[in-house]
């Protein structure tokens, strides 16, 4: 269902990759990456995707960015003109206009950033390569950003190397910003950080969010700091969506088997809350091996015969809210106890 | 309490590059008790790591352990200093994998890929103990067994990039127990794994411990692990330990400026969804660059001028087990003018 507010809409987004083997490079399988994955954001809205290494989340927001041919599915994506156009079957340069309005934030502060460049002219690059102002406007624009990010302007003619984990996060985000963007896509920015440095980082995204109306696609893996984060958290395992709801009630209740367990595994900051957790038996399924029927039925406490054969569909279960479990109606699990 | 199987006493190790001097540990001290767990915390540059390795006495060049003691109880009851022994030697390397054995972060660097996971098992056992080639390999079996590994008479022969993340660091926790430690050194055992995987190597360590009465060391950045696992924590901030103490006064009343700021700014699962953090100002200097007099005291809320940058707090004591290194605490050393 999109509307107005509808930034990104995604359509049954598939990324196959050949399995190639022989001399002749014959195709003999394929691995799966991101299969039939649908969901939308608004403006102003942090979607987040979780799971574990290898479900396609990273996949996904690469396609969404055309930094990867999806296989199949329609991207939606709402124009600043408020023109909705489909981001999949565009040509390189019918691309071009739209990229400055998707950027990203990448996780490697120390290999995202040129060494041989300055600070101005790292945030100053997609002004330059998308032919807007001269130099001196180029300069000023630099200036508001860095202000923006809260780096003294001072800054502009140092190299990336006289700077920290953190302020090198912070480059990153007003490169991202330099061209007005309304989506951002933000794949583990802080995972590389120091704890005290991550909380700064978090913060400045919330507040750049409210200011700008910003819409995020947050990539986590770290279920604290998503919840720290997002409006509405979307969970995949092998390539499909099992789980979306809104951040509270994710975490309040989920109502998908591998949800639960992905948030009891987290550790809590807390020793007087050691609890017993649900320890996930085996290994994120192969993506190229996908088990029949529910992906996740082989590490699945409440699996059936019927989780074995059929592969369960997602549906909406409530108003903002769809499951992928065929006993979602018969289970109560257990979520984070606040 | 028993006798401490390990204790550290004013432990210094120094880097000393062409120019400059990088002190990575700054004076740290801690025991360490046969079935409990030690957590070490802190943010890089803290000298957690080096802390680690200048017990097993692997610090690389330019660093050297300056002065201090690391004291071990060996199973006939002698009391070794590590730091007198020849790093090289034989006595040292008996020691390292015999009494210590040692678990790093990256399970992808730490294994060879050139050998079977079981031959580096297998030479790892026999190593340390005289027995056959074929004792050693169902020793071997067994160990993976112990830490988990599916089908481990199979998997004896995979090469380590056959395996996932999860599986080779499993491997690494079976050939750290391959001679039967008494320690157990884990610096960041879980920092490249995920929750579910994260989950599953945690409740191992656990288990083997229990089993063994092994004394572990665990070396993390993330307060959540040390939460789960650790009976008592030191804290670090670049190169000093500011505080110790039991697992739940360092998480219920902790003491020092940066065990508290650092507890307010972390991610918790159980925040409200959306909700600012708490941050400390500015961000951690490089080691190379310490502040003078307390480290923390550029980002601290309860700075004092004229005596946090001026001398190095002392260790004050709280009580029986609480300690910490901050000038709120104990007398301010009298200034000099």
């Amino acid at each position: 269902m999109t509307t107005e507010q509808t930034v990104l809409s995604v359509e049954g987004l598939k990324k196959y990759f050949p399995i190639r083997r022989g001399l002749l490079r014959r195709v003999v399988g394929q691995v799966k990456a991101v299969d039939d994955v649908s969901f939308t954001i608004d403006r102003g809205e942090t979607l987040s995707l979780v799971g574990e290494s290898g479900c396609g989340k990273t996949t996904t927001s690469r396609c969404i960015l055309r930094a990867i041919q999806p296989t199949a599915g329609a991207i939606q994506f709402r124009t600043d003109q408020n023109r909705e156009v489909d981001v999949a079957g565009l040509t390189r340069t019918e691309l071009r206009p739209l990229r400055r309005q998707m950027q990203m934030i990448f996780q490697d502060p120390y290999s995202s950033l040129n060494p041989r460049m300055t600070i101005a002219d790292i945030i100053g690059e997609p002004l330059l390569v998308n032919g807007m102002g001269n130099l001196a406007a180029r300069r000023n624009r630099v200036a508001e950003l860095l202000d923006v990010v809260q780096l003294p302007r001072a800054y502009m003619n140092r190299f990336p190397h006289a700077f920290s984990g953190g302020q090198r996060q912070r480059i990153g985000i007003a490169r991202a910003l330099a061209l007005n963007p309304a989506l951002i896509v933000a794949d583990e920015p802080v995972s590389a950080l120091d704890v005290s440095v991550q909380a700064q980082i978090i913060n400045l995204m919330l507040e750049l969010q409210d200011r700008l109306r910003l819409s995020y696609l947050f990539v986590a893996h770290d279920l604290s700091v998503v919840k720290h984060v997002s409006h509405r958290v979307a969970v995949m395992y092998v390539g499909k969506m099992v789980e979306v709801a809104s951040t509270s009630t994710l975490f309040r209740a989920p109502r998908h088997p591998y949800t639960e367990a992905l948030l009891s595994a987290v550790p809590v900051p807390d020793p007087r809350q050691r609890a017993k957790r649900i320890v996930l038996e085996g290994e994120v399924a192969d993506p190229s091996r996908v088990p029949p029927g529910c992906a996740f039925h082989p590490r699945c406490r409440y699996a059936v015969e019927r989780c074995r054969v059929e592969t369960p569909t997602l549906e909406q279960i409530a108003p903002n809210r769809w499951v992928s479990c065929h006993r979602v109606r018969e289970l109560t699990l257990q979520g984070v106890v606040s | 309490m028993a006798e401490p199987i390990l204790s550290v006493r004013g432990l210094e190790t120094y880097f000393r590059p062409d120019e400059g001097i990088v002190r990575a540990v700054d004076g740290a001290s801690f025991d360490l008790y046969p079935g409990r767990t030690l957590g070490i915390v802190g943010e890089s540059g803290c000298g957690k790591s080096v802390t680690a390795r200048s017990i097993l006495r692997i610090v690389e060049r330019p660093g050297k352990v300056e002065r201090g003691e690391v004291l071990l109880r060996r199973s006939d009851g002698r009391v070794v200093d590590l730091v007198t022994i020849d790093a090289q030697g034989a006595g040292m390397r008996d020691i390292r994998g015999g009494e210590i054995g040692y678990v790093f972060q990256e399970p992808m660097s730490s294994l060879s890929s050139f050998h079977t996971i079981g031959n580096q098992v297998i030479e790892a056992i026999r190593l340390h103990r005289a027995v056959s080639a074929k004792d050693a390999r169902a020793r071997a079996i067994e160990l993976l067994q112990l830490v988990g590994i599916p089908r481990p008479e199979q998997r004896i022969d995979s090469y380590s990039f056959e395996l996932s993340g999860g599986l080779r660091q499993r491997v690494m926790i079976a050939l750290a127990l391959a001679a039967e430690p008494r320690i157990l050194i884990a610096d960041e055992p879980t920092t490249a794994l995920d929750v579910t995987t994260q989950a599953q190597i945690l409740e191992l360590i656990r288990k083997i411990q229990a089993e063994r009465n092994l004394a572990v060391i665990l070396i993390t950045h993330d307060m959540g692990v040390i939460a789960e696992m650790a009976d008592a924590v030191s804290v670090m901030y670049l190169g000093k330990v500011v505080e110790s103490g039991p697992v739940d006064t360092i998480f219920h009343a902790p003491r020092h400026p940066y065990t508290q700021a650092l507890l307010r700014s972390i991610p918790s699962v159980l925040a409200e969804p959306r909700s600012r953090l708490a941050t400390i100002a500015g961000g951690i200097q490089h080691p190379y660059a310490r502040p003078p007099g307390c480290p923390f005291h550029p980002r601290c809320q309860s700075f004092m001028p004229g005596v946090c940058d001026r001398n190095a707090p002392p260790v004050t004591k709280l009580d029986a087990e609480h300690e910490v290194r901050c000038f709120l605490y104990g007398a301010p050393a009298r200034s000099a003018t």
